[in-house]
């Protein structure tokens, strides 16, 4: 009995693994040029982010470390550049290469948290509507189509600024990426609890339900362990497309300025206060945030198309 | 036809409801009104006589009525910061927004269709695949980061258009156009480009996936053989049965834009309504985020139910199918 479970642990990862490379996906993975690309490129740019504090020649939070007089030199390939400031400088002599990695590293913090919780939401309700059907489907079902018809952008907003508003003081600082996950949550879970609503209103007339039910299964294990893994093909896609969509508005945010704050930017704050510069002259303070958030999210994006129609049964 | 429309019409109403509630919440608890009203001089009476004219001692659901009542009629209260009636605030910022979003509109139809059918028809070519390839690109590019990348190439370094405001404007009544001056329709060329390249890959993509669809009936093929040249056959033909939808997305689309583009105006300082909804966020002058909330979101709403209905009334199918 004890011998057993060392054993048999490695042997499912290992059998797991070799059925992965065995599978449809991972063919069609292999097969497409630009899913290879899109997925050798967000790597990079996930590992670089959270290898920041290794890799950036400089901490940007660190304001001992900032020095005047190395403020607005530009790239190293041009005229006046300097190393180890090989993207440049800004107005604070903060190296644009670490800002970059450090706030790669929050928008990408911002986005993965806010498509877990929106995931979280969107499951148990649409396996509640679902499953149960009645007054708790249309409750739920009501609340979504009401979050849906207010532009998304401008329900981030509000939510963001209301509850920057609302929150006291000292945790303002502390509570603003929280505040920030919650505002774009709230908008996209609706989208998942559709999903699974649908397709478990399908499942739960199935037969392996029904005989589930008939040996006293309890509800919530029923929908949790047997329904829920049957709805997740079109979740994923989702959860795909929408962490780009997620970095997006978080970049949007924090570029009106209801999102992250210039002591801890992120892509989006970056390319705020760079902006300020761009009649300065010095354009590689807003080009070089704007080009990794471009990157990003243009590379998150292919992935999903591309796992959209690899998943899509009618276009095998 | 009567049923759907009195359904359609209650659910935009319970939406507007829902919306002027949210507006109602955040007027209500987002700091309180009597001490963002008036100065720290104010004596207690003052302060409460005010609550008694806002009436913020009555009953919650009182309250509420109050609101729904007063924002039905257009009165959303007087702006925090610089004391003025917010919706004739709102009005006088309206017309900015309203070229702004057509003109985008515009852009992205005229160009948006003739790349949607291009590359339906020449999908094996080249240029076709890449120009479906970058729409995918141009679907997640930021729209403030277009519009960065616009300001910076054609005003900073080329010098070709202005990066902000809205040039010289000529008041006809009551609406203040700037698309009769020189310098106006020199101003609007940016910040439209930005706001409709998303749109334009929309309209792109759409156009091309119906073009697909109708180049494989069998009227088309028909065509084919009776020898009409294939122009004809694509533009007057096939591209006729593919607007539909697109003509309803761009309708659904524009009460998107008009929300979107505070971000274009905010880059691009554009002085619209998305504008002064930014600046009043920063002030935390509620009675403005109020009420561009509520005026937004009921230009949204009845553009969605007027699709809904119209789509309703071309095909039958659709009016028991739906709740």
């Amino acid at each position: 009995m004890t011998d057993t479970r060392p054993q048999t642990a490695p042997a499912t990862i290992h059998g797991r693994l070799a059925r992965f490379a065995d599978s449809d996906l991972w063919w069609s993975f292999k097969n497409s040029k630009s899913a290879v690309g899109a997925a050798t490129v967000l790597a990079f740019v996930i590992v670089t982010a959270f290898l920041a504090p290794v890799l950036a020649p400089q901490n940007p939070y660190d304001l001992a470390a900032l020095e005047l007089w190395n403020a607005e030199l530009p790239p190293v390939w041009m005229q006046g550049g300097q190393m180890p400031f090989i993207l440049g400088t800004d107005v604070q002599g903060r190296d644009i290469l670490s800002g970059i990695l450090y706030g790669t590293r929050i928008s990408i913090f911002i986005g993965i948290a806010s498509v877990a919780v929106s995931l979280a939401i969107g499951l148990l309700a649409g396996l509640a509507a679902g499953y149960y059907g009645g007054w708790v489907d249309n409750v739920l079902m009501r609340i979504g189509d009401v979050l849906l018809s207010i532009p998304i952008i401008l329900a981030a907003i509000l939510v963001s600024s209301v509850a920057q508003a609302l929150l006291p003081p000292e945790l303002r600082e502390a509570g603003i990426a929280a505040v920030l996950v919650l505002a774009i949550a709230l908008y996209s879970w609706v989208q998942y609890a559709r999903v699974v609503r649908a397709q478990t209103m399908v499942e739960r007339r199935k037969e392996y339900v029904q005989a589930s039910r008939l040996v006293g299964t309890p509800g919530r294990r029923l929908m949790l362990k047997h329904i829920l893994p049957n709805t997740l093909t079109p979740v994923f896609v989702a959860a795909t497309l929408n962490f780009g969509l997620a970095i997006l508005i978080e970049a949007t945010l924090s570029f009106l300025g209801v999102g992250m704050p210039p002591n801890q930017p992120s892509l989006g704050t970056l390319i705020r206060v760079g902006n300020q510069y761009l009649f300065s002259g010095s354009w590689w303070i807003v080009l070089f945030p704007s080009v990794q958030l471009c990157i990003l999210v243009v590379a998150v994006n292919m992935l999903g198309d591309w796992l959209r129609d690899a998943l899509n049964p009618k276009l095998r | 036809m009567l049923a759907f429309l009195i359904k359609r019409t209650a659910n935009a109403i319970f939406v507007m409801l829902s919306v002027s509630f949210i507006a109602f919440m955040i007027f209500r608890f987002v700091g309180d009104p009597v001490e963002l009203m008036l100065n720290e001089q104010a004596t207690q009476a003052q302060r409460d006589a005010l609550r008694a004219k806002l009436g913020l001692d009555d009953p919650f659901i009182v309250q509420f009525t109050t609101f729904v009542k007063n924002a039905a009629q257009g009165d959303f209260g007087i702006s925090f910061r610089n004391q003025q009636d917010v919706l004739a605030m709102i009005a006088e910022r309206f017309p900015a927004t309203f070229e702004l979003v057509i003109v985008a509109t515009l852009i992205s139809l005229i160009v948006g269709i003739p790349l949607g059918v291009l590359t339906a028809i020449h999908r094996q070519r080249w240029y076709a695949e890449t120009l479906q390839f970058t729409s995918i690109i141009g679907i997640s590019l930021p729209s403030f980061v277009v519009g960065i990348g616009l300001i910076l190439i054609f005003s900073v370094w080329l010098g070709w258009f202005p990066a902000f405001g809205r040039g010289e404007t000529v008041d006809l009544g009551w609406w203040s156009t700037g698309l009769l001056t020189t310098s106006g329709r020199m101003s609007i060329i940016l910040p439209a480009l930005s706001l409709s390249l998303f749109q334009i890959t929309l309209v792109m993509r759409l156009v091309r996936a119906e073009m697909l669809e109708v180049l494989r009936t069998d009227f088309i093929k028909f065509a084919r053989a009776r020898g009409i040249p294939a122009r004809a056959i694509n533009f007057r033909h096939a591209l006729r049965n593919c607007l539909m939808p697109v003509v309803t997305m761009t309708a659904m689309q524009i009460g998107g834009l008009i929300a979107f583009a505070l971000v274009t105006e905010t880059v691009f300082q554009w002085p619209g309504m998305g504008l002064l909804f930014i600046q009043a966020v920063t002030f935390v002058d509620v009675p403005i985020m109020a009420g561009y909330l509520c005026i937004v979101a009921l230009i949204f709403v009845t553009l969605n139910a007027l699709v809904d209905i119209t789509y309703a009334v071309i095909d039958p199918r659709l009016r028991g199918a739906d709740k």
